[in-house]
């Protein structure tokens, strides 16, 4: 009894919000206590990363009334993220970024349990992802949002009206920051705009053409990247160029003030080489809070229908007095993650192996080193080798009778492929269907039997 | 590399050693260490500020371990100020962190002269009569302040001092200073020395765009009575010479000088906004002006003389395509300009403090250079007592608001983040504070907002019913992500006012947590 006391007191101010019915809810709000202790009991969570705004999301959302977080972060702490990734502390240095924040956040919040994930977002099967109610996304970089967000896609399927399938729709709130800037997003799988949709929102980063830096330099940054690019090679015929090994880093600095001197360019200085060579994006504590409070906030209203949502895609500008704007982007109708998937049509006759030899002529998908899964069942995997040697044998057999036997269904392939002259980890999901099979044996109902 | 360098390295890309060394010169005072001051402490902390002063007289409940991230089950009980001191303190062992147990409120009537210590007070969950108050106080004792409130999906921030000049504005999208449209001799010169017409096609497309469109434009005036292309025939003519000029379609830097070509065709002269200030009558300085005002007097005597109605050169050139040989000499030419006007400056600076009766060396070299390259950004930011925008707001603003859709929702909070301060002034609690009477709270919020808008001069407009019922709903909670995003904000505008880098916030910036199309008034 005195423990149930307790417990309402401690949510004091958020019981205010879950306990009592309001006029600007969500659809499905149901206020109530049982909210509140479904919204521990089940709800789970998953953050992507540990750093400036994971840190701050795992804070957030352990006091926003959820027990059930999971985090991952394949990242160990630098010193350099002591000035905004409030969890850790000097003598941490080293240590994984995913571990010391569930830690840190376990001892300040009693009752939260937080399970961390010290790997690659690749590493995780994509079935991992799929047992969390939402996923909030804080993260530095396009092409782990692009994973992620393909991988929350994947999990939505449509009826046969081309309507998304309320219980296969993976939420995801995304945040992100530059200095004084940042955004938030809400992405709502098959409703608003995925990632994907909105591509153009971050174009691909700018780079100084080869033959500046060879023949026409004029900046410290061009003195610095021709060290680095080109002086580099030339030098250490074989050896990668590692930008974490300090030896290297004062190599390119030294070569770039030498090139600098020879032209009469200013500017060059170690810090700024760090930051071309490494390409480094200037981050502070206070907007990370802002960007991740705006998403915890969002998770929330998302899983409790406590409150409306945003629709869809906050930006953050303080760099200049303040502004804030709300944009209602709009999606992408022929988009290849969110969509219901991209058509293969297939023989009965076509072997797993001929199957993917196709993916990777495919123009939409240009997929290679294919791994294979439908359902919960693994019809091929590249590696661990253990795997690969189990499922080798797979690759000779007609992809129909692998599959059951069904005349549609939805086959996942990770992979790699081709994006802006960049090779990146990818997932697709794909509607296969095999040509020739009549109403009379479709079984697309049996499809999970 | 010494250690605090690299952990604030992220930072100082942004402010450099200069703003760094503002922060960590700064004495911070909090008032109310509850979820929305402890987040704004924290992100001030872990950047290295240099002093904080936690304030709060009150201990630690169990409801306060479900929104503060700064206590735990071992605070319960103890003084909270002292527990969130302790907790801020372990993020960063370089701040000096104290703490006074003692309710901000009694401090504002028994010891208003304790507030002149600091460089800014953060003024957390105070009730309206108290920010008034402390508002007057500060205002006197000219000593920054913000204020930070969050209360259920809504909240405020608002930053109240008399006036706040920032030099290194560093706003994000600025027109570079090329003089293009009104090139100085040295520019004019260098250019004659280089051949538009050169027949070797690698030197013709290395030639900076700056050399071409200083070139074409001097060919232009001379055929069309001294003036530069300004009809739209006129531009379009000037580029279609520009696009004749080129000799291969690969030429980068003729279509950067089609590009840029919109820098011959601005206006000479300053801005609206520098005129402004050198219009504002605190340019007639005396011997208690500010040394801003001194470098802004010398600036507008610059202008009318030297300048020839131009701002001193900031000296900076972008990128552009062009030998490297071409555009290092260019980069000399605009340095050396900007060098001869920031010792014009410099000089009507050391005159001006000498005839005020200042010593003529009391403005550093550095900060008057630094004045002069960034003159044409200057800003002056002032902000109304609390007491005026209370009493009379800006009355066109006001109903602009209130009938405007996109602002209904934030004026609406505006007004109800008012009256459930007087509701509270008349009934000893915030309306749906306690379980239980809500129709009484709802009706009674209701009545009081009326009464507030008929007070303001808003006779007739009212309030919706959704809008109120929801206020009521919130019960004055403060939930931890709002504070977080509400202390979040409060933060950065700190750090903005301390380094006078960068422009701070205008008016009151209204959070609607509900759809976040939150909005600043400027009533
Ligand atoms: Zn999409």
């Amino acid at each position: 009894m005195a423990d149930s006391t307790a417990h309402v007191s401690r949510s004091r101010d958020l019981d205010k919000l879950l306990l009592r019915p309001g006029h600007l809810v969500g659809p499905t709000f149901e206020p109530g206590p049982e909210l509140r202790d479904d919204l521990r009991k089940f709800a789970t969570v998953l953050v992507v990363g540990a750093g400036g705004l994971g840190c701050e999301l795992l804070k957030d959302l352990a006091l926003s009334g959820f027990k059930n977080l999971e985090v991952i972060d394949m990242d160990r702490i630098e010193v350099s993220n002591l000035n905004r990734q409030f969890l850790f502390r000097l003598q941490d240095v080293g240590k994984p970024k995913a571990e010391v924040a569930a830690k840190r956040v376990m001892e300040r919040v009693s009752g939260v349990n937080i399970v961390p994930h010290f790997c690659r977002i690749e590493d995780k099967d994509i079935e991992f992802y799929n047992h969390f109610n939402i996923i909030a996304l804080g993260l530095d970089s396009i092409e782990a949002r692009s994973y992620i967000n393909a991988v929350a896609c994947s999990f939505l399927e449509y009826d046969s009206d081309d309507k998304p399938l309320e219980e296969t729709i993976k939420p995801m709130v995304d945040g992100g920051t530059e200095g004084f800037k940042g955004h938030a997003r809400v992405i709502i799988p098959g409703v608003t705009p995925c990632f994907e949709c909105t591509i153009w929102l971050f174009p691909p980063q700018v780079k100084f053409p080869l033959c500046t830096l060879a023949e026409t330099p004029r900046t410290a940054a061009h003195c610095i990247e021709y060290a680095h690019l080109i002086k580099w090679d030339e030098v250490h015929s074989g050896k990668a160029f590692d930008p974490d090994d300090p030896e290297h880093m004062k190599w390119v600095y030294s070569e770039a003030v030498k090139r600098a001197e020879l032209f009469g360019i200013p500017g060059v200085t170690y810090s700024l080489t760090q930051g071309v060579v490494k390409n480094i994006i200037p981050a502070i504590a206070s907007t990370n809070a802002i960007i991740s409070a705006a998403c915890a906030l969002e998770t929330l209203k998302i899983v409790s229908g406590c409150s409306k949502t945003l629709s869809n895609y906050l930006t953050y500008n303080g760099a200049e007095g303040l502004h804030t704007k709300v944009t209602e982007f709009v999606k992408d109708m022929d988009c290849l993650i969110c969509g219901p998937g991209v058509l293969i049509e297939l023989d009965t006759s076509v072997t797993l192996q001929k199957f993917m030899d196709q993916l990777q002529e495919h123009p939409k998908l240009l997929l290679s080193k294919a791994s294979v899964k439908h359902r919960e069942k693994n019809l091929y995997i590249q590696a661990p080798p253990v795997l690969e040697e189990l499922t080798r044998s797979n690759l000779n057999l007609p992809l129909f009778d692998l599959m059951g036997k069904i005349r549609k269904d939805i086959v996942h392939v990770t992979g790699s492929t081709t994006k802006n002259d960049k090779k990146t980890s990818c997932l697709r999901k794909l509607r296969v269907v095999f040509k020739g099979i009549d109403g009379a044996t479709d079984m697309d109902t049996a499809g999970g039997a | 590399m010494a250690e605090p360098k690299t952990k604030y390295d992220r930072q100082l890309r942004i402010w450099g050693e200069q703003g760094q060394e503002a922060l960590e010169k700064a004495s911070i005072c909090l008032l109310n260490c509850g979820p929305t001051g402890s987040e704004t402490l924290k992100n001030l902390v872990l950047g290295g500020i240099g002093s904080i002063t936690v304030i709060d007289g009150s201990k630690v409940e169990l409801g306060d371990l479900g929104n503060n991230f700064m206590v735990d089950e071992s605070s319960i009980g103890q003084s909270k100020a002292k527990c969130v001191c302790a907790s801020l303190q372990e993020l960063n062992d370089a701040v000096k962190a104290k703490f006074i147990e003692e309710y901000p409120e009694a401090l504002i009537e028994t010891n208003p002269s304790f507030f002149s210590q600091f460089t800014l007070v953060i003024a957390t969950q105070l009730v309206e009569d108290s920010m008034i108050k402390l508002d007057r106080i500060c205002r006197e004792a000219n000593v920054m302040l913000i204020f930070a409130r969050s209360y259920g999906l809504t909240g405020f921030v608002r930053i109240s001092l008399k006036e706040h000049a920032v030099i290194e504005s560093k706003p994000d999208h600025f027109l570079d200073d090329l003089r293009l449209n009104n090139p100085w001799p040295e520019l004019r010169g260098f250019a004659e020395t280089i051949d538009l017409n050169v027949s070797d096609p690698v030197v013709h497309k290395h030639t900076p765009y700056v050399v071409i469109l200083v070139k074409m434009a001097e060919q232009w005036t001379k055929s069309h009575d001294g003036k530069l292309p300004s009809t739209r025939e006129e531009k379009k003519e000037f580029k279609d010479l520009l696009k004749s000029k080129m000799i291969a379609m690969d030429e980068d830097n003729y279509k950067e000088a089609i590009e840029a070509s919109f820098k011959v065709f601005a206006p000479r002269g300053i801005s609206s906004n520098l005129q402004q200030i050198i219009d504002d009558s605190r340019a007639d300085v005396d011997s208690s002006s500010s040394n801003f005002w001194v470098m802004v007097a010398s600036l507008k005597e610059f202008i009318a003389n030297e300048g020839g109605g131009e701002a001193p050169l900031e000296g900076s050139i972008p990128d552009m395509t062009s030998s490297t040989e071409h555009y290092v000499n260019l980069q000399k030419i605009y340095q050396a300009k900007a060098e001869a006007d920031f010792l014009v400056i410099e000089q009507r600076v050391r005159n001006i403090l000498k005839k005020i009766g200042r010593d003529p060396d009391s403005i550093s070299k550095a900060n008057i250079k630094s004045f002069s390259k960034n003159a044409r950004k200057l800003t002056v930011c002032r902000y109304r007592l609390l007491e005026e925008e209370f009493n009379s707001p800006i009355q066109p603003e006001l109903q602009k608001y209130l009938t405007d859709e996109d602002y209904s929702v934030a004026v609406g909070f505006y007004i109800l983040l008012r009256a459930v301060d007087r509701f509270a002034a008349n009934y000893n609690s915030f309306p749906g504070q306690f379980d239980g009477g809500m129709d009484e709270d709802i009706s009674r919020l209701k009545t009081t907002a009326v009464s507030l808008l008929s007070d303001l001069g808003c006779n007739g407009s009212t309030l919706t019913e959704d809008l109120i019922n929801e206020m009521c709903r919130f019960g004055a909670a403060e939930l931890h992500a709002v504070a977080a995003f509400i202390g979040g904000i409060a933060s950065q505008e700190v750090i903005k006012l301390i380094t006078k880098q960068f422009v701070p916030m205008s008016g009151t910036f209204i959070f609607n947590g509900i759809d976040h199309k939150s909005q600043l008034l400027s009533l």
